[in-house]
């Protein structure tokens, strides 16, 4: 479920940076490969747990499936965060600058 | 348990050597393609940086997994498989396998971006030498 969660975080960042590129003023792309690198882990880390469980890696308990969601959850809103704090710091747009020096 | 770290000493690599490579390339190759400005030659470094995003973002998302399934706590020695010799090999076994796996896709699959953007970058200079050849023809 982790696996999934990020991997549609993932597509639906490279969607959003596919439409406004080249322009990269709000840097989609920091989101995209920080959950493209993260489902290239958690791919390997499923394959390596379906090799341990095989068929039962499938069949997950309702509640393992729930949490594993949350943390998927947990992990999308993380990635936003960084993204967050890596875009305010950048400010390719100048606006906390702006916002921060504009005189009274 | 630890997997994680793994990438993350391959990003702190990969770091320096974009920073170091960065100092040393030379000024883009641009060009004007219609209502943008396209960069024929894309530098190494930049290239380097994808890759660097990949590891730094994934290991951060992983390491947070981590601390949610209290494998990594915020006292020493932060990792609760260190804290006795049993689970310290299952941890570094879990290391070399998972986590060296782990490496090694995330830099197949750069690998396989840098080598489709050469082939990009390729067909466009090939494109732009085009007109340049048939006028020396004439």
């Amino acid at each position: 479920m982790t696996l999934l969660t990020t991997i549609f975080a993932a597509i639906i960042c490279t969607i959003i940076w596919y439409k406004n590129a080249p322009k990269s003023e709000m840097k989609v792309g920091i989101l995209c490969w920080i959950y493209w690198g993260a489902s290239l882990m958690w791919l390997v880390d499923a394959i390596f747990e379906y090799v341990e469980l095989r068929d039962e890696y499938f069949t997950p308990a309702p509640v393992d499936m729930l949490n594993d969601f949350y943390l998927g959850l947990s992990v999308v809103a993380l990635g936003l965060i960084i993204w967050l704090v890596i875009l305010l710091i950048k400010d390719p747009k100048g606006v906390v600058k702006a916002s921060l020096f504009k005189k009274k | 348990m630890a997997c994680f770290l793994v990438p993350v000493a391959e990003a702190i690599v990969t770091t320096v050597v974009s920073k170091a490579k960065r100092d040393v390339e030379p000024a883009d190759h641009k060009t004007e393609t219609g209502t943008h400005e396209m960069e024929i030659r894309i530098p190494f470094s930049r290239k380097l940086k994808w890759l660097t995003n990949m590891l730094w973002g994934g290991s951060a998302l992983l390491a947070f997994e981590h601390v949610w399934h209290g494998e990594v706590v915020p006292w020493f020695p932060f990792l609760t498989a260190a804290s006795n010799p049993a689970d310290a090999s299952v941890m570094l076994h879990e290391m070399s396998t998972v986590g060296v796996s782990m490496a090694i896709l995330v830099t197949a699959v750069w690998a396989g971006m840098v080598l489709v953007t050469n082939a990009m970058e390729k067909k466009v200079l090939k494109e732009q030498h085009k007109p340049a050849l048939n006028l020396g023809g004439q």
